[in-house]
């Protein structure tokens, strides 16, 4: 078996034996970036001396048996995470020259555990949006079919790890840019609770929504990775100060008994075929693995892409006001005063999408206009909410499929944002709640992978790797990549 | 809900983006389809409910009045587009004989 096609775990065994060193894994996932990823622009820095550097410390600690928890592991993180030194530019041309003064949390983190770091990952930019087609840095293409795209916003760290690429890498979730990537790459992808990882030094883009996370290739994989990235820190101030349990501990006990429910709302809509029956096979799945499955209902859930397009946009108008030329990033030529030097600079730092979200917010938060919108969307939130509390007192997770499909060509949907924002009508309601979620593969039509969603109840992510790692032992989808 | 151009410019300039009049049309095209997406919520009763601004009941920690952060201006602007002598410059702000 070749080195890449070994999963996070195998490759923390095989450097524990001695089987390679972390120099030599770092070696081969270099060479495959460097002969595979013209194409697929998964990558928007690749950092090889930094990795090199961090491998052959890693080795020296293996030799002198003072390995850390993730010592040699080569991860790649999305570009979101500030990682001091190193060019982190969220996938916009504001920030295209910021070589980031301090490193976030969980790059800090992660980096203390041993991890090596192959580079920074391509998004959307600030991540906003479901397709990767709205960074500065150009689309990502997905590995499965390099016409269609690998989702968003963390498509980089999606298509890096599906192309393996990466053995695994960190990515963030505001309305589903983590489990839809996950979804149409065939990876395993975690949102954890709101809270549980810290967001300092993690660009802000909706600050009551943003979440870091993982996408991996296993549930397996994403529960060593999460375990590390988790945890309170005192310098964000919505880190949750609850104990971290141990994500492997609980994953490989059996699953019956565990209660799932169906929201009938979600079930009702007009979905494709294929769609229908992979999730359908997926119940049957939990069945055999002695679930029960009850249909429940969300009865507000069709107003979370309302409100979640007053919410983010409004705090993604306040966030990206910082951006303003003066400090750090972009600034426009011969500003004339400083009116002009804001104007353009934001004209010209900004694309399309984020200028449409940023207006959208203004909008929403001017005068005459709060009450209408912004508060009412965050009276809204509270139903929708309210619905998955109701929820969790009749059951332990709520399954649904991840997206209404599987991927979607360049440039099919990206003349049109209500249709690109349609793609995360299954995700935005956890993000509204602030719940965990989890999507991983089910199935796959026309050679395109397909996921299935959980979401369980706040600070349930054991619950959820646990779930998800019982179908992986007794399904195959995980286990399949692209020829690329 | 449909968008005058006025209140467009309106909305860009307290956004502080310069928007070129030739993509007017199709910006507010685009804004007003996302507006008209918000019509859904109109219908909702909302009177007893109390806003969710946040998924967490948090309140701001607080810390000791404690020095942690150690100076680090000269490292913190090097990323800046202009800097003199420890400070950001931008155009002249102040009108007036200089």
């Amino acid at each position: 078996m070749k080195l890449h096609e070994l999963s996070l775990k195998e490759q923390l065994n095989g450097l524990i034996e001695g089987s390679f060193s972390s120099t030599e894994l770092t070696e081969h996932y270099l060479n495959r970036i460097s002969n595979l990823d013209k194409d697929l622009n998964s990558y928007i820095t690749v950092t090889a001396d930094l990795a090199l550097q961090q491998a052959a410390l890693s080795d020296e600690r293996y030799k002198s048996s003072k390995a850390l928890p993730l010592d040699g592991i080569p991860i790649a993180h999305k570009d979101i995470f500030c990682t001091e030194d190193v060019l982190t530019t969220c996938g916009s041309k504001m920030l295209s020259n910021f070589k980031a003064p301090y490193s976030s949390t969980v790059v800090n983190k992660l980096s203390s555990e041993g991890v090596v770091i192959l580079g920074k990952t391509n998004m959307d930019e600030f991540a906003m949006g479901s397709s990767n087609e709205t960074s500065f840095f150009g689309p990502v293409k997905n590995p499965w079919n390099k016409e269609y795209v690998p989702g968003g916003s963390s498509g980089g760290s999606a298509a890096c790890v599906s192309a393996q690429l990466a053995s695994a890498a960190t990515a963030t979730d505001t309305g589903g840019s983590i489990r839809q990537p996950a979804a149409l790459c065939g990876l395993t992808g975690i949102k954890p609770t709101y809270g549980r990882v810290s967001r300092y030094g993690m660009i802000a883009f909706a600050s009551s929504l943003d979440q870091g996370g993982v996408l991996a290739r296993s549930a397996e994989d994403s529960a060593i990775l999460l375990e590390s990235m988790s945890g309170h820190d005192p310098k964000d101030s919505t880190s949750l100060k609850e104990e971290v349990p141990s994500f492997l501990d609980s994953i490989d006990s059996p699953i019956n008994g565990i209660k799932i429910g169906l929201p009938k709302e979600f079930f009702e809509r007009d979905l494709p075929e294929y769609v229908e029956s992979s999730t359908k096979e997926a119940i049957e799945t939990y069945k055999n693995l002695g679930a029960e499955i009850h249909e429940i209902s969300l009865p507000n859930v069709d107003l979370s892409l309302p409100v979640y397009y007053i919410i983010a946009p409004a705090e993604c108008s306040a966030n990206l006001s910082r951006y303003d030329g003066v400090r750090y990033g972009y600034r426009c030529e011969d500003p004339k005063d400083i009116e002009d030097l804001y104007m353009r600079t934001r004209e010209e730092g900004f694309g399309s999408e984020v200028k449409r979200r940023v207006l959208i917010g203004t909008y929403a938060l001017s005068a005459g206009y709060y009450d209408a919108y912004y508060l009412k969307a965050q009276k809204c939130r509270r139903l929708v909410a309210n619905d998955f509390s109701k929820a969790f007192e009749s059951v332990d997770v709520i399954l649904s499929p991840t997206t209404p499909g599987t991927s979607f060509k360049s440039g099919e949907k990206s003349n049109d944002p209500i249709e690109m924002y349609l793609q995360d009508i299954f995700t935005i309601p956890a993000n509204l709640a602030g719940l965990p979620g989890i999507s991983f593969p089910c199935g796959n039509h026309d050679g395109l992978p397909l996921g299935v969603q959980l979401v369980g109840n706040s600070l349930q992510e054991a619950k959820l790797l646990q779930a998800a790692h019982q179908f992986q032992k007794v399904t195959d989808w995980h286990n399949k990549f692209p020829e690329v | 809900m449909a968008l005058s151009d006025k209140e467009l410019k309106e909305i860009a300039y307290l956004a502080r983006i310069n928007i070129n009049d030739e993509l007017l049309p199709s910006l507010k095209g685009e804004l007003e389809k996302i507006l008209n997406l918000f019509n859904k919520l109109n219908s909702v009763d909302t009177t007893e409910i109390e806003a969710m601004s946040h998924p967490l009941n948090l309140s701001q920690p607080t810390r000791p009045d404690e020095i942690t952060e150690e100076d680090q201006r000269e490292k913190l602007q090097e990323t800046a587009p202009s800097v003199k002598s420890g400070l950001f410059l931008v155009p002249k702000v102040i009108e007036g004989d200089s």
